[in-house]
């Protein structure tokens, strides 16, 4: 029991950073109509960002100013090719995401070279004990900026005008347009968010029980896809509930993995694709995404 | 206000849609626009607020004037901005955003937050049954409904000029009545309406002037209440037979009205 509660929390928390990254994805493809690959690579250039800067500047503005450069990142790639591209197919875009996705991880691997770069995190790799159950600080404390921001994400997204601004012209673009609401602000707005979301992400996830920053921070990212996918590409609730059915398997499988060493050793990391593969059997939309998903 | 002179639209490069067409909206009035499926009607009206691009249609040459400002290659936000604002056909209410987010929606272009405020009172005045359902989802409302909310949306901009596409579409006798006496209501409180309609009784009944269009063309124009009288619109848009032996009463109107149904 101790060691299935152990597992949850872990698992939880995780599963707390995978929705981080989650939400980012179905924002832009509401906002973009773009299933965006990039994320792995913006994951990965705010981990980097933020343990290459750490050393010179402290740890506190090294956190600031790696979720900008993310953010900028991401703006820029809006701004620079998906906004131009406005109206290719949906394939041709998520293409092109792949293609700028391995180029600015291409570029990334080379700095990184054969280093790990450590994130000095203040809160250190110690870990966090509620009678028998252990949980890393650095997780502890992902998941309660994780459950903040996601609060906040879904305030926001609720009653602020922007998430009107994003809900009205992801329902109907072209109505939304005739309201005198900007399109493309909205969209830029929402990789600026999701660049956001996937450096605070990144932050954690290149902490302990994780070593370093390694070019293996991208793996993590691409398996916050499955957690969008079936939650439901266009459902923000879903990407949450997709991270947190992820994260939980995920640490289940790496946990009892003894049990479950007929399938092989690291099964873990496998276990978030078939989860989503088993969901999508039986609901090809995700738990709850919208039936329909090509917009008129 | 609005002058529009010898437009030509075309889409793709290949389809002609709107053949020179010159229209004149007066500050104040209220203008309908009639004509059958195909005649160009929602061509102009995207025209006039920018959505033209995104049906691949574009301003072959001619000119939009509003207020005079250049409307041509301008877009929906900027027309917005202007004071033109547009009820889309089919209403196209947000259904999954509630009554009081469409009506936030229909604002976003609005800056003036005294403005707005202004706007949402007028509307919950003019349609008391959305400030009841304000928190109801869109797609829950009936056909009438949706479309009073359809309207209070773009009111909720405060237009000068507030363009309707087909509001009786699709709605029963009773409703179309009183959207007749709402655009009536809302033109008297100071706003100027660009009507488009294949409904011509109602059309005719609240429109001080009015343009039949016919195959991208303008084939007749003038005061609405001499316009009604005339042979042609009496036949063709309000299903009365002028007494031409050759144009057996076809009732073309509501035909035409029942294939678009089934469409």
């Amino acid at each position: 029991m101790t060691q299935f509660l152990s597992l949850l929390l872990n698992g939880i928390s995780l599963g707390a950073l995978y929705a981080l990254i989650a939400l980012g994805f179905v924002i832009i493809f509401k906002a973009s109509e773009v299933v965006s690959f990039t994320h792995g690579s913006l994951l990965l250039l705010g981990a980097y960002s933020i343990a290459r800067l750490s050393d010179s500047i402290g740890f506190l503005p090294a956190v600031l100013v790696g979720i900008l450069i993310t953010a900028a990142a991401a703006i820029v790639i809006e701004r620079l090719i998906i906004n131009r591209l406005r109206g290719a197919a949906v394939i041709s875009l998520a293409i092109v995401t792949i293609g700028v996705d391995i180029i600015l991880l291409t570029e990334l691997i080379r700095r990184l070279g054969s280093d790990i770069l450590n994130v000095p995190h203040p809160w250190g790799g110690e870990s966090f004990r509620i009678g028998s159950v252990g949980l890393s600080q650095n997780r502890l404390i992902a998941f309660l900026v994780a459950a903040v921001l996601i609060a906040a994400f879904f305030l926001a997204f609720k009653y602020s005008s922007w998430g009107i601004a994003m809900r009205a012209s992801a329902e109907d673009g072209e109505t939304a347009a005739l309201m005198g609401i900007r399109q493309g602000r909205v969209s830029a707005l929402a990789w600026v968010v999701a660049g956001v979301l996937a450096a605070v992400a990144a932050l954690f996830l290149v902490g302990s029980p994780t070593p370093g920053v390694t070019p293996t921070a991208y793996a993590v990212a691409l398996r916050a896809f499955p957690a969008a996918i079936l939650g439901g590409l266009d459902s923000t609730g879903g990407a949450l509930v997709g991270g947190l059915l992820i994260g939980i398997a995920e640490a289940m499988a790496a946990g009892y993995q003894d049990q479950l060493l007929f399938l092989g050793r690291g099964f873990s990391a496998v276990v978030p694709f078939i989860v989503m593969i088993i969901v999508l059997m039986f609901r090809p939309s995700g738990l709850f995404g919208t039936k329909e998903l090509t917009r008129v | 206000m609005l002058s529009i002179e010898s437009l030509h639209v075309t889409y793709g490069g290949a389809v002609q849609a709107v053949r020179g067409v010159s229209m004149e909206v007066p500050d104040g009035k209220v203008v309908a626009v009639l004509g059958s499926n195909g005649a160009g009607k929602t061509t102009l009206l995207r025209t006039i607020s920018g959505t033209l691009r995104l049906h691949r249609g574009r301003v072959e040459s001619g000119s939009v004037n509003f207020d005079g400002t250049d409307l041509v290659s301008r877009d929906p936000a900027q027309a917005v901005r202007l004071g033109l604002v547009q009820v889309p056909e089919g209403r196209r209410i947000f259904g999954r955003l509630t009554v009081e987010e469409n009506l936030r929606a229909g604002g976003m272009g609005n800056r003036d937050k005294a403005a707005k405020a202004k706007a949402q009172e007028r509307v919950y005045d003019m349609f008391p049954v959305l400030k009841e359902r304000s928190s109801q989802r869109g797609a829950l409302l009936s056909g009438g409904e949706q479309q009073m909310l359809a309207i209070g949306r773009a009111l909720m901009a405060s237009p000068k000029l507030l363009l309707l596409d087909e509001p009786s579409l699709g709605l029963a006798p009773r409703i179309i009545g009183q959207i007749g006496e709402v655009v009536a209501e809302i033109n008297r409180q100071g706003t100027s309406v660009l009507l488009v309609e294949q409904n011509a009784t109602m059309a005719l009944g609240v429109a001080d002037l009015a343009y039949v269009l016919d195959v991208g063309e303008v084939s007749l124009s003038g005061d609405a209440r001499e316009l009604s009288q005339t042979d042609e619109v009496q036949r063709l848009y309000l299903g009365h037979d002028g007494g031409d032996a050759e144009h057996p009463r076809v009732r073309a109107a509501s035909g035409k009205k029942l294939s678009r149904w089934t469409a």
